[in-house]
């Protein structure tokens, strides 16, 4: 789900600016009446989207206050699901988890996207398309058949470990998520491989736009590729960087596909996100209300987080 | 120089064996004898097709795909008439309050689906809507909304005022404009906003786990999702499987990689 947040929050600009341009429509109808049947047009999507998203949306606010089963009467609760949710140790560190995630989802990805970038600019011309292809592959996959593919590699007789044996380092080879202390980071590879796609097309489209006469005066200067890559590439790609810091971050919070089917939170909860939680509280233990006020705590951080990389990465100019 | 090129062609191959071998892992697995014990990446004796049709048959994978195919056939056309009916009406008739109904849309596009699932469930079942096809349908319309109207909205506001104009002088009703003029030179808009709508729709999972109860009805993913619980130690029959479900999405991506990767990188850059 988390793939197809692929925006930033503010209405597209191309928009407002035309905001001005109506007077130069021809006057043949009176606006305010073109106005009130244009909304023909907006009142089916609006539709849907209200009744099957935002309602529950709402709706999911109003269970949150709840003490309810699913069956019997709901009896009001106020605020303790919230208190419970900061209480709950279970509950508390999946929030945890879940930004540790923001690491390996978000942080290592854009890392390896701007590699990627950097490696296909310039004088790469032969393959360019071919790496670009697979290096995007990973990100149209159902997110189910990547994680049993991965619970195999890391299994005990799995790739990883046959490749740490052909290396010398048959001594730290075990269960990967399996493992108490490593799994989390285990599954967080995982983030790693499906997002770093994702990350290099953004960059390698913004970086298409750059003045290629920018290149030509660091080269007069005097800069190799590597410098030309940090004072001209990179500053060219802050706006893509933004994006896919927000893009990866929400799929980091509101991870549940891989989880469900690599390690459905295990060894003793070490890799429970917020997500796993809030479908099992819901669907397993019937507790609807601490599950939607999990989901509404979720929420917030993510609005927050997606807030708080918008204002770190804002352009200064 | 011609170092730094081999380096850089060494590490750009590097990067593409380890995306690759994942791949590689899996199709080797779904090769070998049904039930065999893997150890790693190994080339089998004799190339085994049966886990193939052994997936389909236990997997139940004629109901998935057909779940899958239903689903999505009916949600990307669905998803983007409605998304262009409403960009039209936001970008060139600027409906009153147009400014707040894009700001509302574009704001779904961070709400994770974890807030809206749990009470969707409960809202659908007392409509009768959960274990359908149709509740399933009109909520993913819903989920892919937003960047649908925000997509098609963006694309129509940079079409050039004139074209718009020169359709009304002609005496072109509203939808005259819209079918006649903008539609037919929107298509790679559209097209890319299909391909993805497809994506989504066929990679759901969350959605489809909680709505869809009955085994008959799950998609792909769902299916394939619980039959890793049942069939966990074999790993052939597994890599079969999960080759049957990517198959489709994998033929959509090299056909359609192009609009694929513009919708995805543009999307996600205009705002």
């Amino acid at each position: 789900m988390a793939r197809e947040l692929t925006s930033s929050v503010s209405p597209p600009r191309a928009v407002e600016a035309r905001g001005g341009g109506r007077a130069a429509h021809p006057p043949a109808r009176s606006p305010r009446r073109r106005g009130a049947r244009g909304w023909l047009y907006v009142l089916p999507a609006l539709a849907v989207y209200l009744g099957f998203a935002i309602w529950p949306a709402l709706n999911t606010l109003r269970l949150s206050l709840l003490t309810w089963d699913g069956i019997l009467p709901a009896t009001w609760a106020g605020f303790g699901n919230y208190v419970e949710i900061f209480q709950d140790s279970a509950l508390y560190e999946a929030i945890l988890h879940s930004l540790v995630l923001i690491i390996f989802f978000s942080f290592i990805p854009i890392g390896v996207g701007l590699l990627m970038t950097a490696l296909l600019m310039g004088k790469v011309r032969r393959g360019m398309t071919f790496f670009r292809v697979v290096f995007f592959l990973p990100q149209v996959l159902p997110l189910v058949a990547v994680g049993i593919t991965w619970r195999w590699l890391y299994s005990d007789a799995g790739v990883v470990n046959q490749f740490l044996d052909l290396v010398g380092l048959g001594a730290i080879t075990r269960a990967w998520l399996g493992d108490y202390q490593l799994a989390l980071v285990a599954l967080g590879l995982i983030g790693t491989w499906v997002m770093s796609g994702l990350c290099m097309m953004l960059f390698l489209t913004g970086a298409q736009k750059i003045d290629p006469s920018l290149y030509e005066a660091a080269k007069l200067d005097g800069a190799g590729s590597f410098r030309q890559f940090r004072h001209v590439t990179l500053p060219g790609v802050r706006r893509e960087i933004t994006v896919a810091g927000v893009i990866t971050t929400i799929a980091a919070l509101a991870s549940f596909d891989l989880v469900f089917v690599t390690t459905n939170g295990g060894p003793a909860g070490q890799t429970n996100v917020p997500g796993l939680l809030v479908y099992r509280l819901a669907f397993n233990e019937g507790d609807i209300g601490g599950a939607s006020a999990l989901a509404v705590v979720l929420t917030v951080i993510v609005v927050a987080v997606v807030s708080a990389v918008r204002y770190f990465t804002r352009d200064e100019s | 120089m011609r170092g730094g090129v081999s380096l850089r062609y060494g590490v750009l191959v590097l990067l593409a064996v380890m995306i690759l071998v994942p791949f590689a892992g899996i199709i080797l697995a779904a090769l070998h004898p049904p039930g065999s014990q893997l150890n790693g990446l190994s080339i089998p004796d004799q190339w085994s097709w049966e886990n193939f049709t052994l997936a389909w048959e236990r997997g139940n994978m004629t109901a998935l795909m057909r779940s899958s195919l239903l689903i999505a056939v009916f949600v990307v056309p669905l998803s983007v008439v409605l998304a262009t009916l409403a960009g039209y009406g936001l970008a060139i008739l600027r409906v009153w309050g147009h400014r707040t109904l894009s700001f509302a849309f574009v704001m779904g596009l961070t709400l994770p689906i974890e807030l809206i699932v749990v009470a969707l469930y409960f809202n659908l079942r007392e409509v009768g809507l959960t274990n359908s096809y149709v509740g399933i349908i009109l909520a993913e319309a819903a989920l892919f909304m937003p960047f649908g109207v925000y997509w098609m909205q963006t694309h129509f506001s940079n079409v050039p005022e004139e074209l718009v104009e020169a359709a009304r002088i002609d005496g072109a009703r509203d939808l005259i404009v819209l079918a006649r003029v903008l539609v037919p030179i929107s298509w790679p808009a559209i097209t890319t906003l299909s391909v993805l709508y497809f994506m989504w729709s066929w990679n759901q999972f969350m959605l489809v786990l909680v709505m869809m109860q009955d085994p008959d009805r799950r998609t792909a993913p769902s299916g394939l999702g619980l039959f890793v619980g049942e069939h966990t130690t074999d790993i052939p029959l597994l890599g079969a499987a999960c080759l049957i479900v990517i198959a489709p999405i994998v033929v959509v991506y090299l056909l359609f990689q192009r609009s694929f990767v513009s919708g995805i990188t543009q999307g996600a850059i205009k705002g």
